[in-house]
C-alpha cells in the first residue's frame, strides 16, 4: 500500500468520507447551535419570567389597606428574588386605581394590559432592553375598592448569559459527539475499505504471468471491480493463448511446406533437364501460392479471434457484409471467371458484431465454395426462423459426410501438407459465429450445399 | 422611569454638618501640628512640589475642596462624602504615584451629592469623574438608573460579589458598625459582646442603663437608617431590640460625633451601631469598641464613575489604586478599612456581615417602606 500512487489518483475514499462526514457534522452543528440558542432563549425567558412574576406577587401580597389607603410594605424578598439575576437593573412601580403612583417609579405603562391576570411585555429601561410583568390585585373592602397594579421590570443581562450558557453547553456536548462520530466514521470506513486493500495487495503480490481469476469473496461493491478485472484477465489470457496457438500452428504448419519448398527448389536448381525444371518450377510456384494463402488465413484467423474478443460490437447489417465481400472481388483471384450471385432482400439484417470479422468469415466461406464447390455460387443474407443468417451456397453435393464430421476444427493436419485450407476457413467462420452467440451450419439444400452463419438478431 | 426625587435622608444635611464640625475639631489639632511641623521645617515645606493649601470652606453644596497634583493641568473631579482630611493622604499618595494626574477633591453632603449626580445624569453632562459615598443605597439607585459607566480590571473583578454590582459600583472601604461604651462607667462584666447581651442589659431591673443608651436617630441620620434597615434584614432580634430601646428609654440622636462624644464624656454609657471608622479616628481611651459577636455590619463606601465622565481613565486608575494593596493600606491608615485589631479582640470572619451592594438596597429607598419604617421607629421612641 505504501508504494507511490499514480500521479492522477483522486482523493482517497477515506478522505472523501471523512470530509463528507465533517461537512455533515458542521452543518448539523450549525443547525444545533441555532436550535440550542432558540431553546436557551426560551428557557431563560421562562425561568426569569417566573422570577419576575414571583417578585411582583411578593409585592402585591405586601399591599394592605390601612385607614382606607393602600400601603405597600415593599418586601425585601421580592428584591432578593430579582437579585438572583445579579447584574440586572430593576424597575418597579405600584399604581393605584386611577393610575397614580403609590410607590416606585413613575413613567408610562402600556395600555393593553390584561385586566385580570399578569401580563408580560418587553420594553426599555434607561436605554437597555428589559422585560416587565404587570400584575393586578383587586381589593374589595369597605374602606377601599379598586385594582392596584404592580409592575416589575428587569434588564436582560442574566437571560442572555443563561441563553448563551445553555447554547454553549449544548454545543460543547454536540462538538464532543461530533468528534466521536467523526472518529467512529473513520474507523468504520477504514474497516469497510479493508477488502479493497486486500485486493490491491493480492494484485501487487501476483506473479506477472498469473492470469487466473482472483478470489471473488469480497463485498458486492468490490466484487464488481474484481469481476471486471477477472473478465479482463480472462480476455488477456485468451489472447495470449491465441498468440501461443498462432505461433505454434504457424511453426508447425510452415516447417513442413517450407522444408519441402527448399528441397524442391534445390532439386530444381540441380535439374539439368529444362522441361523437368520448368515443371518443377511450376509446381514450386503453386506450392508457394498455396503457402501464401495458408499464411493469409492463419493471420486472418488470429485477427478474427483477437477482434471478436477485443473489438467493440456495433450494429452490423449482414447485407452490407455480403455486399462488401462481392465488391471486394477477392473471389476473382481464387476463381477467375466464375459467377457469384448476391441474393439479398429489402429489409436490413442487423446483428451486434464486428463487420471486419464477419467479412473475413464470409470471405472464407465464399472461398471454400468457389474452391471446393461446383456450379453457380450464391451469397446472401436474411432472417430465417427469427435468426439472422449470412450464407454461401454452391450447386454441388458438398463434402463427404466423414469430412463434414471433422470439419471446422482448428485446422486439419493435411490442410497444409496438401496446400488446401478449407478446414482453416471453416474454423474461422465457426469461431466468428460462436463469438457472436451463433453457430456455423453446414448442410445440403435443394439447390446444392449451404454454409451459413446463423446469428441472433440485433434486437434479440 | 426618571425623575424620582426622594428627600432622603431629611436630616442628612444637618448630620453631615455636625459630623464635619466634629471632624473639624479633630483636624484643627492635626492642622495645628502640621503648621508647627511646617514652620520648623521650612526647607522641607519648600521642597514639596504639591500644593498643601488649607482646605477651603465653599459656599453651596460643596462643603470643602482641595486640589491635588501638578498645577496647570486639568484635574479629575472626585466628589465624596468622606472628609478631605481623612481621605486626603490617600489621594495625595495616588497623585504621587501617577505623575501628571491632578485631582480636584470636593467634599459633599450625601443628599446633595446624590441629587447633583442624578441631575447630571439626566442632563447627560457629568460634572464629576468619580463619586464616592457612604450612602451606598443612593449609589445603587444611581447605578440602577444607568448613571454609571462600567469598568473591569483584575482588581475590581477580585472584589467579593457583595462589594460590586454590574462592574459599575465598587465598595472600596470596610467600616464596621460597632457598639461603643464608656470604659469608666461600664464594668467589664457588663460590656455587651452581642446584641443579646445588649438586650439583657436593657431589660435589667436595676435600670442602670436607663436613658444611658444611645443610637442613631434614623430619621436624621441616613447612615443610621441604613444600619437599622440592614439590622431588620439580618436578624429577628431587631424587633426585640427596638422594643428594648423603648423599655430602656434609649436616646435616638443624630450624628456619629455627638454620640461618640456623649459616650466619651459619660452622657451615654453605651451606644449602638456607631460607624467604627469614626470611633477609631478619635483614638479616645475612654471609649471602648465592641464588634458584636452575633454579627457585625460592615459598610463599604460605594465608588462609581458617572456615565460619560471626562476623565474616566483617571477615575478608573483611582479605583484600581484604592483597591490595590498600597491604596488599601492608605485607607486603613485613615481608618476606612477595618484592620483585624480592636480594643476587644478580633471577631471571627464569619460574624462580619457586609452591607451587600445589590439592588436589594433599593428597598431602603422606597418611599412607603421608609415611611413605614420610620413610623414603627417613632412608635418605639414615643415621638
Amino acid at each position: 500500500m505504501a508504494e507511490a500512487l499514480p500521479a492522477d489518483a483522486t482523493w482517497s475514499l477515506k478522505r472523501r468520507v471523512g470530509l463528507g462526514v465533517l461537512a455533515l457534522l458542521l452543518l448539523g452543528g450549525l443547525v444545533a447551535a441555532v436550535a440550542a440558542f432558540a431553546y436557551g432563549k426560551t428557557a431563560a425567558r421562562e425561568s426569569y419570567d417566573r422570577l419576575l412574576l414571583g417578585a411582583a406577587n411578593d409585592i402585591a401580597e405586601a399591599i394592605s389597606i390601612h385607614e382606607g389607603q393602600p400601603v405597600v410594605d415593599l418586601p425585601v424578598a421580592a428584591f432578593q428574588l430579582l437579585a438572583l439575576a445579579p447584574d440586572d437593573r430593576i424597575w418597579y412601580t405600584v399604581r393605584g386605581p386611577m393610575g397614580h403612583v403609590l410607590t416606585g417609579e413613575d413613567g408610562a405603562l402600556p395600555n393593553d394590559l390584561a385586566p385580570g391576570k399578569p401580563s408580560f411585555f418587553d420594553g426599555r429601561m434607561n436605554g437597555a432592553p428589559a422585560r416587565f410583568v404587570s400584575l393586578p390585585r383587586r381589593f374589595a373592602e369597605r374602606a377601599f375598592s379598586g385594582t392596584i397594579r404592580v409592575t416589575v421590570g428587569q434588564t436582560l443581562r442574566a437571560r442572555r448569559a443563561m441563553a448563551l450558557g445553555l447554547t454553549r453547553d449544548a454545543l460543547v456536548a454536540a462538538a464532543l459527539g461530533g468528534v466521536l462520530l467523526l472518529v467512529l466514521a473513520l474507523v468504520v470506513v477504514a474497516r469497510a475499505l479493508r477488502p479493497l486493500a486486500q485486493v490491491a495487495e493480492g494484485l501487487a503480490a501476483r506473479d506477472p504471468h498469473d492470469l487466473t481469476p482472483m478470489q471473488t469473496a469480497v463485498p458486492a461493491e468490490a466484487a464488481v471491480m474484481v469481476g471486471a478485472m477477472n473478465r479482463f484477465m480472462g480476455r488477456l489470457d485468451r489472447q495470449v493463448g491465441t498468440m501461443r496457438n498462432l505461433i505454434s500452428d504457424t511453426a508447425h504448419q510452415l516447417r513442413t511446406p517450407v522444408a519441402a519448398l527448399r528441397v524442391q527448389a534445390e532439386l530444381a536448381a540441380e535439374e539439368p533437364d529444362a522441361a523437368r525444371r520448368a515443371q518443377m518450377l511450376s509446381r514450386l510456384q503453386r506450392r508457394t501460392r498455396s503457402l501464401g494463402e495458408l499464411l493469409d488465413q492463419m493471420l486472418s484467423r488470429a485477427l478474427v479471434i483477437h477482434r471478436t474478443d477485443a473489438a467493440r460490437r456495433v450494429v452490423v447489417d449482414l447485407r452490407d457484409v455480403a455486399l462488401d465481400v462481392i465488391e471486394g472481388r477477392d473471389h476473382e483471384l481464387v476463381a477467375p471467371g466464375r459467377e457469384v450471385v448476391l441474393e439479398i432482400g429489402e429489409d436490413p439484417v442487423e446483428i451486434m458484431g464486428d463487420a471486419l470479422s464477419l467479412s473475413e468469415a464470409a470471405k472464407n466461406l465464399l472461398g471454400n465454395a468457389l474452391r471446393h464447390g461446383a456450379g453457380a455460387v450464391r451469397i446472401g443474407a436474411g432472417f430465417e426462423g427469427g435468426r439472422a443468417v449470412l450464407w454461401v451456397e454452391d450447386s454441388g453435393p458438398g463434402p463427404a459426410p466423414e469430412v463434414l464430421a471433422r470439419i471446422g476444427e482448428r485446422f486439419e493436419k493435411n490442410a497444409a501438407s496438401t496446400g488446401e485450407s478449407a478446414g482453416l476457413g471453416l474454423s474461422i467462420a465457426r469461431q466468428v459465429a460462436e463469438a457472436y452467440g451463433g453457430s456455423l451450419v453446414l448442410r445440403p439444400v435443394p439447390r446444392g450445399f449451404r454454409a451459413a452463419l446463423v446469428l441472433p438478431g440485433a434486437g434479440a | 422611569m426618571r425623575g424620582r426625587r426622594l428627600s432622603w435622608p431629611r436630616g442628612g444635611g444637618r448630620l453631615l454638618a455636625t459630623l464635619l464640625g466634629d471632624w473639624g475639631w479633630a483636624l484643627r489639632r492635626g492642622a495645628l501640628s502640621l503648621c508647627l511641623g511646617l514652620s520648623l521645617l521650612p526647607a522641607l515645606a519648600q521642597a514639596q512640589t504639591r500644593e498643601q493649601a488649607q482646605t477651603q470652606r465653599q459656599p453651596g453644596p460643596i462643603e470643602a475642596r482641595q486640589r491635588y497634583g501638578p498645577k496647570g493641568v486639568p484635574a479629575m473631579v472626585l466628589r465624596s462624602t468622606t472628609d478631605i482630611k481623612v481621605l486626603g493622604p490617600t489621594i495625595d499618595d495616588f497623585v504621587a504615584r501617577n505623575p501628571g494626574v491632578a485631582v480636584d477633591f470636593q467634599q459633599w453632603g450625601s443628599n446633595d451629592l446624590y441629587a447633583a449626580t442624578a441631575r447630571d445624569c439626566d442632563a447627560g453632562r457629568p460634572a464629576a469623574d468619580a463619586v464616592l459615598s457612604s450612602a451606598v443605597q443612593q449609589m445603587v439607585e444611581l447605578v440602577n438608573r444607568a448613571c454609571a459607566q462600567p469598568y473591569r480590571s483584575s482588581l475590581t473583578a477580585s472584589l467579593p460579589a457583595a462589594r460590586r454590582w454590574r462592574d459599575e459600583i465598587w465598595g472600596v472601604t470596610l467600616e464596621p458598625a460597632v457598639i461603643i461604651y464608656n470604659t469608666h462607667l461600664v464594668p467589664a462584666a457588663d460590656v455587651p459582646r452581642t446584641r443579646f447581651a445588649l438586650l439583657d442589659l436593657m431589660r435589667r431591673s436595676d435600670r442602670r442603663y436607663d436613658g444611658k443608651i444611645a443610637t442613631y436617630d434614623i430619621e436624621a441620620s441616613g447612615l443610621g437608617y441604613l444600619f437599622a434597615f440592614e439590622d431588620s434584614l439580618e436578624a429577628s432580634t431587631f424587633g426585640s431590640l427596638i422594643e428594648g430601646f423603648s423599655r430602656a428609654h434609649a436616646v435616638a440622636t443624630c450624628c456619629s460625633a455627638e454620640i461618640i462624644k456623649g459616650v466619651s464624656d459619660g452622657t451615654y454609657k453605651i451606644a449602638y451601631n456607631v460607624l467604627g471608622s469614626y470611633v477609631n479616628a478619635r483614638r479616645d481611651p475612654g471609649v471602648g469598641v465592641v464588634l458584636p459577636l452575633d454579627y457585625t455590619l460592615v459598610l463599604s463606601r460605594g465608588y462609581m464613575i458617572p456615565r460619560g465622565a471626562g476623565h474616566a481613565a483617571w477615575a478608573e486608575r483611582l479605583v484600581d489604586f484604592l483597591l490595590s494593596p498600597a491604596g488599601q493600606q492608605d485607607l486603613s491608615r485613615a481608618g476606612l478599612v477595618m484592620v483585624s485589631r480592636t480594643d476587644e479582640g478580633t471577631p471571627p470572619e464569619s460574624v462580619l456581615r457586609p452591607i451587600a451592594i445589590t439592588p436589594v438596597l433599593l428597598v431602603a429607598l422606597d418611599a412607603q417602606k421608609r415611611a413605614q419604617f420610620i413610623r414603627r421607629w417613632r412608635d418605639v421612641f414615643g415621638r
